[in-house]
C-alpha cells in the first residue's frame, strides 16, 4: 500500500516531536473526557431520577382548587383548608373505573418514639388501598385500626420496628406492624419520612371526613391525558373545585429540563475540544512550517498533491487517534468515579445509554483532530515545490 | 509554436520564455530560447548568478511551465497539462540531484531510495531492486538502515543519486552535485555520473559554475541574462 510510506512519514513525524504531540493530544483527551464523563453524568442522573418517579408516572393526582379563595358557600365551611368530599370522590371513582381511586387523609403532627420527641407526616388511606401505593420492607400491612406502617427513612432515623410503639401528638398510641420499602420522591404522597394509618383512625382523631387528595392510578399509561380530561370535565363543570395533575406531565418536564441540563454541561466539553482543535491546528501548521523543504523535496521527485495532503492528514488523526483512546479510557474511570461520588451508585454507568457517550467523545475528538488538521495539509499541499525547495 | 515536435530529442525547448511577475516589474528569467537535446547526452549548464540557468533547469524539471514557447518531452507538449500530469512526469522521467542531497531525514537510506518506487508502483514489495540501486551505488550494506543525518556528505549523495535511478528515468538533472562535496568526494560523484551516462545512457544535464566539474560534460550550454550565449557548444576553455 502506498499510503503505507504516508503514514510511516506521519508516525515518524509525530514521534520526533513527541513532546508538541502530547501536549496537542492533552487537549483532545480532556476534551473527550469531559463530553463522555459528562454525558455519562447527565444520563445516570436522568435514569436515575425516573427510576426513582416512575412508579409515579402512572397516576393523576387530584387536590383542591387552591386558586383565588373560593367564592364561600359552596362546602367550604369557613376552614381556610379545602377538601375534596365524599361525593367528589364517587363522582371520580365512577369517572375513572375501572381505574382506581384512592382518597388520601394527609397530615402532620409531633410524635413520641419511645421517649424520644419526633414529628412526620401522616397519610390516611384505606387499608385495600395501601397496597396499590406502597410496598413492605418488613413486618405486615395494616389491618385493623389501631396500628400504622412507617416510611423507611423515619424508621431507620428513629430506629422503628415493627412491634415499636408511636405516639401520635394527643391522638394516641399506635403499635407499627410493617416498615414500608423506600419510595424515593414522589408528586402524590412521600411517606418515607411520615407514617401510614388506617383511614377511619385518621378520620377519628382529626375530626376530618373530607380527603386532602385522591390518587388515580391508571392501568393504561397512554390513556392518562383523557382520564385526567374526564376528571377535569366532570368536577369542574360549573367552577373550578379540582386542581388535576397528571403525573407523566410532570415526569416529562423533569426528564426534559435534566436532558437539557446534560446536553448543556456536555457543550462545554466540546467547548474544551475546539480548544483542542485551535491547538492541533497550531502544531500541524508547525510541522507544516518546520517540514516546507522536505514538502519541496517529496514534491518535487513526484509525490502528487493529495498525497501530500493525506500525509498531514495521517498526522492530525494519529494525534485524534490517541488522544481519543486514552480519553475514551480515562472518561469511564471519570463516569465511575463521578457516578461514585454524585449519585453513589455505579449501576446507571455499565448501561448502552451512558456508554455510548464515550463514543460520542471519541468521535467528537478524532472528528475535531481531523477538521483540524484540513487547513495545514491543504496548505502544504498548494506549496509551490520550486519555492518549498528553496527554503532554508 | 510552429512545426510538429521531433521524438528524437528527449528534450526540446522551443523559443522559451519565463517571465516572473513582481510587483516591481516583470522579471524576465529566460529570453526566447530554444535548445534540443538527444538521449544519452551529457550536458553542463554554466552562467553567473541570477542569469536563469536554475529557472531552465526547473523546466526541465517540470517544476514550472513556460510564460510563453513550447517545452516537449520525448515529443509530448508539456504546456497545459496539469500539476498532476507533471508530477506524473517528474517522477516517471526525470531524476533529481539536488546540492544538499535533500534526502528525507526521517527515511532511512534504504526508504529513501524505496520513495519513488512506492510513489510509482503503490507498493512496498520493490525492496530488492532499492537495495540493488543502493548498492551500484558503491554505498556499503550496513549504511542503509542509516538516517541521513548519521551519513556522510558523500554517502548521502549517494543515497541520493540511487533515490534519482530506482525509477529508471531516461534524465538526470544535477543542480551542483558536487557543491557540497570536498574535491576528492567530489571526483568520486562525478565519476559515477560519467559512469551512469556512459554505461546505462542515461541522459544528465548538471548547473555547474566549476569549470573542472563542467569539464566532465560533452556539451556546455552557458546562460548568460536569459539567453543562451553564442559560445553555446564550445568545449570548456581549460579543456
Amino acid at each position: 500500500m502506498q499510503n503505507g510510506i504516508f503514514f510511516e512519514f506521519s508516525k515518524r513525524n509525530v514521534r520526533l516531536h513527541w513532546f508538541r504531540s502530547m501536549l496537542a493530544m492533552i487537549g483532545i483527551i480532556i476534551g473527550v473526557v469531559t463530553i463522555a464523563t459528562m454525558g455519562i453524568l447527565g444520563n445516570s442522573l436522568v435514569l436515575a431520577i425516573s427510576e426513582s418517579l416512575s412508579s409515579v408516572g402512572d397516576s393523576i393526582i387530584v387536590s383542591p382548587h387552591t386558586g383565588g379563595g373560593g367564592f364561600g358557600g359552596a362546602g367550604g365551611g369557613g376552614s381556610t383548608a379545602q377538601l375534596i368530599t365524599d361525593r367528589d370522590v364517587e363522582q371520580i371513582r365512577r369517572a375513572v373505573a375501572p381505574d382506581i381511586t384512592i382518597p388520601v387523609y394527609t397530615g402532620s403532627s409531633r410524635m413520641k418514639v419511645g421517649s424520644k420527641d419526633t414529628g412526620g407526616i401522616i397519610y390516611g388511606l384505606k387499608q385495600d388501598d395501601i397496597p396499590v401505593l406502597l410496598q413492605v420492607d418488613r413486618g405486615s400491612f395494616l389491618r385493623g385500626s389501631s396500628g400504622c406502617m412507617v416510611g423507611a427513612r423515619f424508621a431507620a432515623e428513629n430506629n422503628i420496628n415493627p412491634g415499636t410503639r408511636i405516639t401520635v401528638g394527643d391522638k394516641g398510641n399506635l403499635r407499627v406492624v410493617g416498615i414500608l420499602k423506600e419510595r424515593g420522591m414522589g408528586f402524590d404522597i412521600n411517606p418515607d419520612y411520615g407514617i401510614v394509618v388506617d383511614d377511619r383512625w385518621f378520620s377519628e382523631a382529626y375530626d376530618q371526613k373530607d380527603y386532602n387528595l385522591v390518587i388515580v392510578k391508571v392501568k393504561n399509561i397512554n390513556m392518562i391525558s383523557q382520564v385526567k380530561d374526564t376528571i377535569d370535565k366532570q368536577l369542574n363543570r360549573r367552577e373550578t373545585i379540582v386542581d388535576v395533575i397528571d403525573t407523566k406531565a410532570i415526569l416529562n418536564t423533569i426528564l426534559n429540563t435534566f436532558g437539557q441540563i446534560s446536553t448543556f454541561v456536555t457543550a462545554i466539553g466540546g467547548i474544551s475540544l475546539i480548544v483542542a482543535g485551535v491547538s492541533i491546528l497550531n502544531i500541524m501548521m508547525m510541522s507544516v512550517t518546520e517540514r516546507i523543504k522536505e514538502i519541496g523535496v517529496i514534491r518535487s521527485i513526484g509525490t502528487q498533491k493529495k498525497e501530500v495532503r493525506r500525509m498531514f492528514l495521517y498526522e492530525a488523526l494519529i494525534l485524534g487517534l490517541i488522544g481519543s483512546l486514552i480519553g475514551g479510557v480515562l472518561a469511564f474511570f471519570g463516569g465511575y468515579a463521578v457516578s461514585v461520588v454524585m449519585l453513589n451508585t455505579t449501576k446507571y454507568l455499565f448501561v448502552p445509554s451512558s456508554m455510548v457517550y464515550i463514543i460520542y467523545g471519541m468521535t467528537f475528538g478524532i472528528a475535531t483532530s481531523l477538521l483540524s488538521g484540513l487547513y495545514p495539509a491543504w496548505k502544504a499541499s498548494n506549496l509551490n515545490p520550486i519555492e518549498a525547495l528553496r527554503h532554508e | 509554436m510552429s512545426g510538429s515536435a521531433n521524438e528524437e530529442y528527449i528534450i526540446e525547448f522551443r523559443e522559451v520564455t519565463k517571465v516572473y511577475p513582481l510587483p516591481a516589474g516583470d522579471v524576465v528569467a529566460l529570453d526566447g530560447i530554444t535548445l534540443e537535446i538527444h538521449p544519452g547526452e551529457f550536458i553542463a549548464i554554466m552562467g553567473p548568478s541570477g542569469s536563469g540557468k536554475s529557472t531552465l533547469l526547473n523546466l526541465m524539471g517540470f517544476l514550472d511551465t513556460p510564460t510563453a514557447g513550447s517545452l516537449f518531452i520525448k515529443g509530448r507538449d508539456v504546456g497545459g497539462m496539469s500539476d498532476e500530469e507533471l508530477t506524473r512526469l517528474r517522477r516517471d522521467h526525470i531524476g533529481f540531484i539536488f546540492q544538499q542531497f535533500n534526502l528525507l531525514p526521517l527515511l532511512t537510506a534504504l526508504e529513501n531510495v524505496q520513495f519513488p518506487l512506492i510513489l510509482k508502483t503503490g507498493s512496498q514489495e520493490h525492496l530488492e531492486q532499492a537495495r540493488r540501486v543502493l548498492a551500484a551505488m558503491a554505498l556499503e550494506e550496513p549504511l542503509f538502515s542509516h538516517k541521513p543525518s548519521e551519513l556522510s556528505g558523500g554517502q548521502q549523495q549517494r543515497v541520493a543519486i540511487a533515490r534519482a535511478l530506482v525509477n529508471d528515468p531516461e534524465v538526470l538533472l544535477a543542480d551542483e552535485p558536487t557543491g557540497n562535496l570536498d574535491t576528492r568526494t567530489g571526483t568520486a560523484i562525478m565519476e559515477l555520473l560519467v559512469k551512469l551516462n556512459h554505461d546505462q545512457g542515461k541522459t544528465i544535464i548538471m548547473v555547474t559554475h566549476d569549470p573542472n566539474i563542467a569539464r566532465y560534460a560533452h556539451r556546455v550550454i552557458r546562460i548568460v541574462d536569459g539567453r543562451i550565449s553564442p559560445a553555446e557548444g564550445d568545449p570548456p576553455p581549460e579543456a
